[in-house]
């Protein structure tokens, strides 16, 4: 429940951050921030933790694994596992999300279990997915797309039912027939809760891969790290931390400008 | 009688824990064309619920209404409404939320066009009619949504407490605003509002409502000759017929 409230409210919440690019001083302070960050890590490193590999370690690694074409393989295998079942999830969320927001039959028949598997962490699933799909590529995109599948469904049906229905009433009034209202009115209404959705759904996307990659892989940015956990190379497991916050952040990034593109239009308090 | 919009013995009432809660109890009233009427009330009058069984948005439990002699059966173009709190489309620029009822007719591009050009010059927001709604002052939003309603040309406009969420300087220019498009087009229109002063500035005639149960309390005819100005707000009459609406509202006898 504490996940439908967070989504109710997050059309709205992204909008303190918009405006014409974050003031400079912010921006200082963030990279001010990093450089900090390092200088403790170098520290934490030559002050002999043990075996924690410093930053200049971990970026020597990574060339070395970019210089092969292992971290591109790897990270290619990740983002086309998390693409698909990413896009697959949404395309179907989508419509069911407006099936259930739209129908009280199509509520009434799929949300039990819509709920129900919503309180399942997707990477609960793993193990039947893996008994009942091997270990080759299906199980892992079938995870990824329950997870962003879910949230996506939650966050579309919600934002059908809470179009206002004041809208709804100014477009019955104006002559417009239910086919009309729902293309016109409903579709853009919830556009920003869809959108909303998405990201949740990509997030949870890209953390269920990288945990189903740990599990059985014969490629990915996971299961390079379960590798390297064997060797205790500690470098290759931070070269994949940073690359799967990269990765992440990047996408995270690109929804957010396509929100921003698509509800400019919205009210902002 | 050839009366515009008619309600007869409309009744509306809701199941509630203990029984049933009458939100409107019979009411009659014709309203004839080409009338100015203004409905005042306490909260819980019903004075919304009326205007909307006249929209179609709300279906009376018992009783008919009837617009041109025929039965209300769910809204329509020929019926404008204005709802308190704006109802633009966010996604849509002025234009395109002017253009929106008559691109559910059949009119041609180009007609559409030139209507909701036309409609926006009435309420005077030409310079805004590519800006999106959360750029407009609550003012111009209400201005865009009555050149919306406009713009399909309805005969009859509903407006439920219009300009309840304005400011007292801009209710005062858009009433006058209203009642000069009124008096060239002479549509029919009734108009729910809970401000005394409005309802008598506005109307011909002030329909007074009563809660628990919902009801007609009074008809106040206003004998002021229109078109109405801001001196004949400070005479003497006007003074008179205020007072006794207000007297009508505020000093109700208990149901």
């Amino acid at each position: 429940m504490t996940q439908l409230t967070a989504l109710g409210k997050s059309p709205a919440a992204p909008a303190a951050r918009r405006g014409p690019g974050r003031p400079r001083r912010a921006i200082a302070l963030n990279l001010l921030a990093v450089v900090l960050g390092l200088i403790i890590w170098t520290l934490l490193a030559s002050i002999g933790v043990q075996g924690l590999p410093g930053p200049l370690q971990v970026a020597a690694k990574a060339g070395e694994l970019i210089a092969d074409g292992t971290l591109l393989d790897d990270a290619l295998a990740s983002l086309r596992r998390v693409l698909l079942g990413f896009l697959l999830g949404t395309f179907l969320a989508v419509p069911i999300g407006f099936l259930m927001g739209w129908y009280a039959t199509a509520r009434g028949l799929l949300e039990p279990y819509v709920q129900f598997f919503r309180t399942i962490p997707p990477l609960a699933i793993i193990p039947l997915a893996i008994v009942l799909m091997g270990i080759g590529e299906v199980p892992k995109v079938f995870v990824i797309f329950l997870a962003s599948f879910l949230s996506s469904v939650v966050a579309t049906f919600q934002g059908v039912v809470d179009v206002d229905k004041t809208l709804i009433n100014a477009a019955r009034v104006l002559g417009a027939s239910d086919r009309t209202i729902f293309l016109k009115v409903v579709v853009p209404a919830s556009t920003p809760f869809i959108l909303v959705g998405m990201r949740v759904g990509l997030g949870s996307a890209w953390g269920t891969l990288v945990a189903a990659e740990l599990i059985a892989a014969q490629e990915g940015l996971g299961f390079r790290m379960q590798q390297a956990q064997l060797y205790y190379d500690l470098s290759t497991i931070f070269v994949g931390l940073i690359a799967i916050g990269l990765l992440g952040l990047l996408m995270d990034r690109l929804l957010l400008l396509a929100e921003r593109r698509l509800t400019g239009w919205q009210e902002r308090r | 009688m050839n009366a515009k919009i008619s309600f007869t013995d409309v009744a509306k009432t809701y199941p509630v824990k203990d029984g049933t809660f009458t939100a409107l109890d019979r009411v009659s009233l014709d309203i004839a064309d080409r009338e100015f009427v203004t409905v005042v009330g306490p909260s819980g009058c019903g004075k919304s619920t009326l205007m909307s069984m006249a929209a179609g948005l709300v279906e009376p439990t018992s009783g008919g209404v009837l617009v041109d002699g025929v039965p209300v059966a769910g809204p329509g173009p020929d019926r404008g409404v204005i709802f308190q709190q704006y109802a633009l489309f966010p996604w849509l620029t002025v234009r395109k939320n002017v253009e929106f009822g008559l691109k559910l007719t059949d009119l041609p591009a180009g007609e559409r066009r030139r209507r909701a050009e036309r409609a926006i010059e009435l309420v005077g927001l030409s310079d805004f009619a590519d800006a999106l709604p959360k750029t407009l002052s609550g003012g111009m939003k209400q201005r865009c949504a009555i050149a919306r309603a406009y713009a399909v040309n309805p005969q009859v406009l509903l407006m439920d407490e219009p300009f309840g969420a304005l400011d007292a300087l801009t209710r005062v220019q858009l009433q006058d605003q209203l009642l000069d498009t009124w008096s060239q087009e002479q549509r029919t229109v009734m108009f729910i509002t809970h401000d005394v002063d409005e309802a008598v500035y506005l109307a011909r005639r002030v329909i007074v409502m009563a809660a628990r149960p919902g009801r007609i309390q009074q008809i106040i005819d206003v004998d002021l000759p229109y078109p109405r100005t801001e001196e004949m707000r400070l005479s003497p009459e006007f003074g008179r017929i205020r007072n006794e609406v207000w007297h009508a509202v505020y000093h109700q006898a208990p149901a």
